[in-house]
C-alpha cells in the first residue's frame, strides 16, 4: 500500500440519455478510480431527480477532439458541397409531396 | 498569430456573445480570473455544507431531516459540477483543494457565520440560497461555456433550496411567540451578511472591470444586490417579520427600495479571517480530507490490482 499515491482518481466524461429513444448527451464529468465507481458517482451526481434513462461513462483521455484553432478549416470542405442540401435543386412548379 | 492579434480576436468573439470553450484560445488573465472565481464558487458550495450538515442530526422531524440531507447532498453536487468545470481550464481538483487549505483560495464569507438555531436553516435556505440564486441566474449567461452550463444545472436545483428554507421560516413565524422570535432573530443575523454576498460596491470592486469586459460577470454587484432586496422585502412582510434596516424605504420614482449603509468593516474583517467560524470551517475541511486519505488510497490500489488481472 505504501507506494500508492494519494489521488482524486481519474476523470471520466458522463453521457446521459434523458428519455428512451433520445440521443445520449454530454452532461459533465466525475472523478473515479474504476469504471464501476465512475458509473455510481455519475448516477449520484447527475441523476438525483430522474434525469436519466441511460448512461455512458468514458475515460476523459479516451476522447479524441479536434483542435479548436483548426475547427474552421476542419469543417470547411462541407461548405462548397451545397448540392447535399435539398434546397439546392431547381424543380418544376406544381410539384407535390416531395 | 501574435498575442496582441489573438486578444483582439478573443474580444471580438466575446462581443459577439460567443461562448468560449476549454480548448479555445483565451488570454492568460481570462483563464486566471475564471480559475479564481470558479474555484471560489466551488469551495463555497462545499464549505457551505458545514453549517447545515451540523443540523441534520438535530432536525425536528423525519421529514425535515430527509429534506436537509437532500439539500446538503445537492450542495456537494454543485461543488463537484464546479470543480469539474474549473478543471477544464487546466488545473486539477487536487491543486484547487490544496490552495483552499493553504488559504490562497477563498470561499463565500457567509459560511463563516454560525447556524445557531433551527430557524437559521430557514434563513440560510431562504436568504443565502436566495442571494446565490440571484447571482447564479445572471451567471447562466457567463462567457465561459462549462461555467454557464454548470450554472444552468445548479439554478434548476437551487429553487428547491430556497423554497424549503422559506417553508421553515414561515412555519416558525406562524408558531408560538418564542418561535416567531427565533425566526426574527435568524433574519436579523443573516440579512446583512446576505447583502454582503454580492461583494463590495461597484466603485470599490477592482476586478469587476475585466470581468464585465470579458462577460464573465454579466451584471454588477450593486445591480444584483438591489434585485435581491426588491424581491425579498415582500417575502419578509408576508410572514409578519421585519427587515432589520431602519433606513429601508420604497422609492416610488425608482420603483425600488432604498436601503441603509452596509458595514463594510465587518465584511473585510470576515474575509480576512476574523469571522466567528473561519478557523473552524477550514480545520474541519482539512480533517475530512485527511481522514479520507486511506479511502482514496485503497480505491487507487484496488483499481491498480484490477488493471493487472
Amino acid at each position: 500500500m505504501s507506494e500508492v499515491k494519494d489521488t482524486q482518481g481519474q476523470l471520466w466524461e458522463v453521457f446521459i440519455q434523458t428519455k428512451k429513444g433520445l440521443p445520449f448527451k454530454h452532461f459533465g464529468s466525475v472523478h473515479a478510480y474504476d469504471k464501476e465507481m465512475a458509473i455510481q458517482n455519475a448516477r449520484d451526481l447527475y441523476t438525483r431527480r430522474g434525469e436519466g434513462r441511460g448512461m455512458w461513462v468514458v475515460p476523459a483521455d479516451a476522447i479524441v477532439a479536434i483542435d479548436s484553432s483548426d475547427d474552421e478549416s476542419f469543417f470547411d470542405p462541407s461548405n462548397d458541397k451545397v448540392y447535399r442540401h435539398p434546397t439546392f435543386y431547381e424543380l418544376p412548379d406544381g410539384l407535390k409531396n416531395m | 498569430m501574435g498575442a496582441e492579434e489573438l486578444n483582439v480576436l478573443f474580444q471580438e468573439r466575446i462581443d459577439a456573445n460567443d461562448k468560449i470553450e476549454p480548448r479555445d484560445n483565451m488570454p492568460e488573465e481570462y483563464r486566471k480570473h475564471l480559475i479564481r472565481q470558479m474555484s471560489q464558487h466551488a469551495h463555497s458550495e462545499v464549505i457551505g455544507m458545514q453549517p447545515e450538515g451540523n443540523w441534520i442530526t438535530r432536525a425536528p422531524s423525519l421529514r425535515a431531516k430527509k429534506i436537509l440531507l437532500a439539500k446538503v447532498q445537492d450542495e456537494a453536487g454543485h461543488g463537484l459540477y464546479l470543480y469539474s468545470a474549473t478543471e477544464t481550464l487546466g488545473i486539477t481538483r487536487d491543486e484547487l483543494i490544496e490552495k483552499l487549505h493553504q488559504g490562497k483560495a477563498k470561499y463565500a464569507s457567509i459560511f463563516n457565520y454560525p447556524a445557531l438555531t433551527w430557524a437559521d436553516m430557514g434563513a440560510i435556505g431562504w436568504l443565502v440560497d436566495g442571494a446565490a440564486i440571484t447571482n447564479q441566474v445572471s451567471l447562466q449567461k457567463t462567457s465561459y461555456g462549462p461555467y454557464a452550463r454548470a450554472m444552468v444545472k445548479i439554478c434548476k436545483e437551487e429553487s428547491f433550496h430556497q423554497r424549503q428554507g422559506y417553508e421553515i421560516i414561515a412555519s416558525m413565524a406562524a408558531g408560538t411567540d418564542e418561535q416567531k422570535e427565533m425566526a426574527q432573530d435568524a433574519l436579523n443575523r443573516f440579512w446583512w451578511p446576505s447583502l454582503m454576498m454580492f461583494g463590495p460596491h461597484d466603485s470599490d470592486s477592482p476586478r469587476s472591470g475585466n470581468a464585465m469586459k470579458w462577460k464573465i460577470k454579466r451584471e454588477s454587484n450593486d445591480v444584483l444586490r438591489k434585485r435581491f432586496i426588491d424581491k425579498t422585502v415582500s417575502q419578509v412582510e408576508l410572514i409578519g417579520l421585519t427587515v432589520p434596516d431602519k433606513d429601508l424605504k420604497w422609492n416610488e420614482k425608482e420603483q425600488s427600495y432604498d436601503f441603509g449603509a452596509i458595514d463594510w468593516d465587518e465584511f473585510w474583517a470576515v474575509i480576512k479571517g476574523g469571522g466567528p467560524c473561519n478557523i473552524k470551517r477550514l480545520k474541519h475541511h482539512k480533517k475530512a480530507h485527511t481522514d479520507g486519505e486511506w479511502v482514496r488510497k485503497a480505491a487507487a490500489a484496488y483499481a491498480q490490482k484490477q488493471a493487472k488481472n
